[in-house]
């Protein structure tokens, strides 16, 4: 039972950090249309400057541990947006009107560039970075010595995604560029017609999906203490798979998505085999859109004949 | 009625979530006439047709298919290819479904699919050019020569479907359900678009798709006078379910269609209008 | 960045030095922020395990400079060339004389192709090179089928490739089978593969299709490295046995083909022998592709990448047409897989990543979708560049990436523009690719 709890914990604080990814998906899917597969290598690279000027500000002789987080969430969120900015600018919006293969091989090929734009410019090798964020509670002393712990940095996590998502949900829903939102992604020349930049609030789109992934992207620096170049592949799809899982499309479905990835994994890793976790997502993944292929709170597609 | 029906829809339902589309719809196409299916817009006679050929499955009532040879299917349980394939069932598309970027010619030669998969022994004896496999080929381009002809297409056999001008594209995708040779030829709005002559030559097509073929046609139609002229018989829908049926003459004259549809000229126009768009 | 230039017409754009340089300073400035931390500063795992950093300004500022000095170059081009669409780009003589020159380029280079030999009998390296071009090109031919004809989204297609040559490599090095025996097996697995994964999810319509074969490539990849008691896991396989010329190896024992001959044994031999196995491969696929899609399962194929619901209405069974084109490009692709096997020696997981897909994708969409041609010349222009920045194996994916982006938004529809009809009755004309769909599934 012990045991379980303590899974249940670690899955919840993994799905968040795939939640907040997915949510970048689900967005761009929902406007564009289109698999935003460099995404996940904007979460890497959202890690590295997040890894980059922690180390920059410690150097510098910062010491107040929290003005330090917040500096780099800004930092980081600020440059990564700009990424998604330029991203979208350069190889998605010469090809919005165009066949619908090539926006896709153009992501592709963006994500090859980011992948290994990071390795050519912080070298290979995994970047390990100090705990920030010690201690914890023990919130429950099992008979067996076994412990249910709940780590500070896991609360700092499931907190900062918590504020996120209500700052996020408030812009889509409260704000004049939610509306310009929603707007474009129901049908974008109507929209336009009724004066909506559509380039504008497409950008917007992609700039707000790479600052929520940037977060993700600080959250694993913390939690697991390294990034590497790599780790956006891997990452990506699996928050893809979250936001297909919830019903792409679907801000509160890409969360709960994220949320069900992060608790499979973390369970399969603990009662099955760590080796096959991957696998069981992606399984999961196949199994869902088989069986479910609008997701858990997505739109029924109807077919017009 | 009494006769020799070939399609038989009783009671038909199809609910879209909490629409009604189609309302406990009950009625009959002879064999060998032009049975025309028509109604306001929204009526429901495109989800009638969906129903038919299977696109949808109906949330209720039976629908009947009799061949000439005596055999009898139940449409609602087929599901859509086996309803060409099977069935015989052929039907256009309101909105025009050609394949834009194949020529006139392979788009007939697609819809004998599955007559020469058997002809090439499920594509290996093609592959090794077996003269058997030769000759149905040639015996396919022949009958989409044929049809090219008699929908006046011939000398735009090599253009591509996406090419051809409106008219022409709604001729192209008749003659292309012809080349499956069905029984009953489903029609949603084939005169849409058209210009007065192109209905005319539409209307005498069909005449002789009827009167050589023998094929039954059931006809959804917006334009009254390729309604009036040709058909044998007429169903009047409106929210979905069946307000009047006979002779043109005698749905033309129902108070209830005049009050539903005809005797409003302005609601006619803009049905015309739209349906053309 | 300002509305008008997003205005189509030339005269409408503005045009002074003063915008152009506003423009490469919005460029530069936005590039200093992009690379101000991951250029300017470069991290690394210090001796002690701690990360240190060092800073690298002159880099930055080099940079910066690039992309400043690059923005007025492209913007000066562009205003010299007018508003980018197609014809300005390909001029319409220059796509005249290309579709002119496509009548004899295929021949010509297929003759080119089986002197590639003789022409360079003592040039190891360029062999190499053209057998690992002619492996792209099949690959890029089977996948064609898929994505081409289909107009099916295969995002993990290397897991066929995979199939196949772990098939070869396994039944050769377990059961002693010979190259000969295991090549039709080898397809054969992969095609069953193909229809095992293509069952439950062709229904699955564009984009969940691409995700799901992509996850399907990623299964294949992680199973082939978890389980180690079968294929070695990351260590891969190897003393994977050499191809003989039926029976025949082609080695300096008593036996070998050299020895037969009464001629001396060069390893030579074993190269020009694979170049013209892959070459005969290579060809068969395309051989077969061509005969297909005069065939009614190929226009079946090319009907369901142009309208879905109208194939219903015709009758097509359409999960058995989607059926076939996925297990036929698997097939082709554990052929190819099996080659890369036996050529190699050696196998592993490295091989097969998702990389390998998107190459081989990327070929057959720059190629034209549905152009063998096309296909051919894209794996030849791909893997060539490719070979160029060989040297700068740290930069290679990068410029990958890079050309890719370029390569779409230069030609979205690929380089041979155009789509021929299977069948006449007058007049054999290409169909503009404008007119052909790329198909939902
Ligand atoms: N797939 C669907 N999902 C939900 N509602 C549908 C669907 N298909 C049709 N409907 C609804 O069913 C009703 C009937 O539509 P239908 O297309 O059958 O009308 P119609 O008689 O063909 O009209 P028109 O003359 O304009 O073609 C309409 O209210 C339509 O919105
Ligand atoms: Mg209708």
């Amino acid at each position: 039972m012990d045991y379980f709890a303590q899974q249940l914990i670690n899955g919840l604080v993994l799905g968040s950090i795939y939640g907040l990814i997915a949510i970048g998906y689900t967005m761009v899917y929902g406007i564009v249309g289109m698999i935003n597969f460099a995404h996940g290598d904007i979460f890497m690279i959202g890690g590295f400057i997040a890894m980059i000027s922690f180390l920059v500000l410690v150097s510098l002789g910062l010491t107040a541990i929290p003005l330090i987080l917040l500096i780099v969430l800004l930092v980081s969120m600020v440059i990564t947006a700009l990424y998604g900015w330029t991203i979208e600018r350069i190889a998605y919006r010469p090809l919005r009107h165009s066949f619908r293969l090539a926006p896709m091989l153009s992501a592709i090929g963006m994500s090859f560039v980011l992948t290994n734009f990071s390795q050519v410019s912080q070298g290979a090798r995994v970047k390990p970075v100090p705990p920030i964020i010690t201690g914890g509670y023990t919130l429950h002393e099992g008979s067996e010595g076994f412990a249910v712990q709940l780590s500070n940095i896991q609360i700092v996590v499931v907190l900062a995604t918590i504020v996120l998502l209500a700052v996020f949900t408030w812009l889509v829903s409260r704000t004049r560029l939610g509306r310009d939102m929603r707007a474009c992604e129901q049908d974008q020349t109507m929209a336009s017609l009724l004066g909506v930049d559509v380039d504008r609030t497409i950008s917007m789109t992609f700039v707000i999906g790479a600052a929520l992934a940037a977060v993700a992207g600080m959250m694993y620096l913390l939690y697991y203490g390294l990034v590497d170049f790599f780790m956006g592949f891997v990452a990506g799809i699996k928050a893809f798979t979250a936001a297909v899982l919830g019903g792409i499309g679907s801000l509160p479905g890409a969360m709960l998505g994220g949320l069900a990835i992060g608790l499979i994994e973390t369970f399969w890793s603990a009662y099955f085999s760590v080796e096959y976790k991957d696998v069981a997502a992606f399984s999961i993944l196949i199994v869902v859109l088989i069986f479910m292929p609008t997701g858990l709170l997505g739109r029924p597609e109807v077919e017009k004949v | 009625m009494s006769g020799d029906p070939i399609l038989t829809v009783d009671r038909l339902m199809m609910r879209f979530g909490g629409i009604v589309a189609v309302n406990e719809l009950s009625f009959a196409a002879e064999r060998r006439k032009i049975t025309a299916l028509i109604g306001p817009n929204g009526a429901g006679k495109t989800t009638v047709f969906n129903c038919i050929t299977g696109f949808y499955r109906p949330s209720g009532g039976a629908i009947r298919l009799a061949h000439d040879d005596g055999r009898s299917i139940q449409l609602e349980r087929l599901n859509d290819f086996r309803i060409s394939k099977q069935a015989k069932v052929a039907r256009t598309f309101q909105n025009i479904r050609l394949f834009p970027g194949m020529t006139a010619l392979e788009n007939l030669m697609v819809a004998q699919h599955n007559a020469l998969m058997r002809a090439s022994g499920l594509t290996l004896l093609g592959l090794l050019g077996l003269p058997s496999w030769r000759e149905a080929e040639q015996r396919a381009i022949e009958l989409a020569r044929t049809w090219l002809d008699r929908v006046g297409l011939l000398d735009r056999a090599d253009d591509a479907a996406g090419n051809l001008p409106y008219g022409d594209q709604r001729r192209l995708e008749i003659a292309r359900a012809m080349c499956t040779e069905p029984a009953l030829l489903c029609l949603d709005e084939p005169a849409a678009g058209l210009n007065a002559r192109e209905s005319g030559g539409l209307n005498e097509l069909l005449l002789s798709i009827r009167n050589e073929q023998g094929t039954s046609i059931l006809l959804i139609e917006h334009d009254m006078s390729v309604v009036m002229e040709i058909s044998d018989h007429v169903v009047v829908m409106d929210y979905g379910v069946k307000i009047a049926e006979g002779t043109p003459q005698a749905v033309r004259d129902d108070p209830k269609v005049i009050a539903a549809y005809l005797g409003a000229d302005e609601e006619e126009a803009i049905a015309v209008m739209e349906s053309g768009t | 960045m300002s509305a008008t230039s997003a205005r189509p017409s030339h005269a409408a754009q503005p045009s002074g030095s003063a915008f152009i340089l506003k423009k490469a300073l919005i460029s530069a400035a936005v590039a200093l922020v992009l690379f101000s931390l991951m250029i300017g500063v470069r991290t690394e795992a210090g001796p002690q395990g701690g990360l240190i950093y060092w800073t690298r300004f002159g880099d930055l500022a080099a940079m910066v400079g690039t992309v400043f000095g690059g923005s007025i170059i492209i913007e000066l081009l562009r205003q010299w060339w007018g508003p980018v669409d197609k014809d300005r780009i390909v001029p319409k003589p220059v796509q005249a004389a290309m579709s002119f020159a496509g009548r004899w380029l295929a021949p010509a280079l297929l003759v080119f192709a089986f002197l590639v030999p003789v022409i360079f009998y003592n040039q190891r390296y360029i062999l190499d090179l053209s057998i690992l071009v002619l492996t792209y090109v099949m690959l890029g031919w089977g996948l064609n089928v898929v994505v081409g004809l289909a107009g099916l989204l295969d995002l993990g297609y290397v897991a066929f490739y995979a199939v196949g040559a772990y098939s070869y490599a396994l039944l050769a090095t377990n059961f002693g089978l010979s190259f000969w025996v295991c090549l039709p097996l080898a397809g054969i697995l992969a095609a069953f593969w193909g229809v095992l994964l293509g069952f439950p999810v062709l229904r699955l319509r564009g984009d969940y299709l691409a995700i799901v074969t992509l996850a399907f490539g990623e299964i294949i990849r992680l199973v082939i490295i978890n389980w180690q008691s079968l294929t070695g896991g990351p260590n891969g396989v190897s003393g994977i046995p050499r191809p003989t010329l039926f029976g025949i190896p082609l080695d300096n024992s008593d036996d070998g083909l050299a020895a037969k001959l009464g001629i001396e044994f060069s390893p030579t031999h074993r190269i020009v022998f694979l170049f013209y196995l892959i070459l005969a491969m290579a060809l068969l696929t395309n051989w077969v592709t061509i005969r297909l899609r005069r065939l009614p399962i190929g226009r079946a194929w090319e009907a369901l990448r142009e309208d879905e619901v109208a194939c219903r209405a015709l009758g097509i069974n359409v999960t058995t047409t989607k059926l076939t084109a996925f297990a036929t490009g698997a097939m082709f692709g554990g052929l190819a897989g099996a080659f890369f096997a036996t050529r190699q020696g050696f196998i592993s997981p490295e091989s097969f990543t998702f990389q390998e897909s998107a190459l081989v994708l990327a070929i057959v969409v720059l190629g034209g979708m549905g152009s063998q041609l096309g296909v051919a010349l894209a794996a030849l222009t791909m893997i060539g560049g490719f070979e160029l920045f060989r040297g700068f194996d740290q930069y290679r994916m990068l410029v990958f990436g890079i050309a890719m982006v370029l390569l779409m938004i230069w030609r979205p529809r690929g380089l041979i523009g155009h789509r021929a009809p299977t069948v006449f009755l007058e007049r054999n004309q290409a169909i503009s690719s404008d007119l052909v769909k790329e198909g939902h599934g």
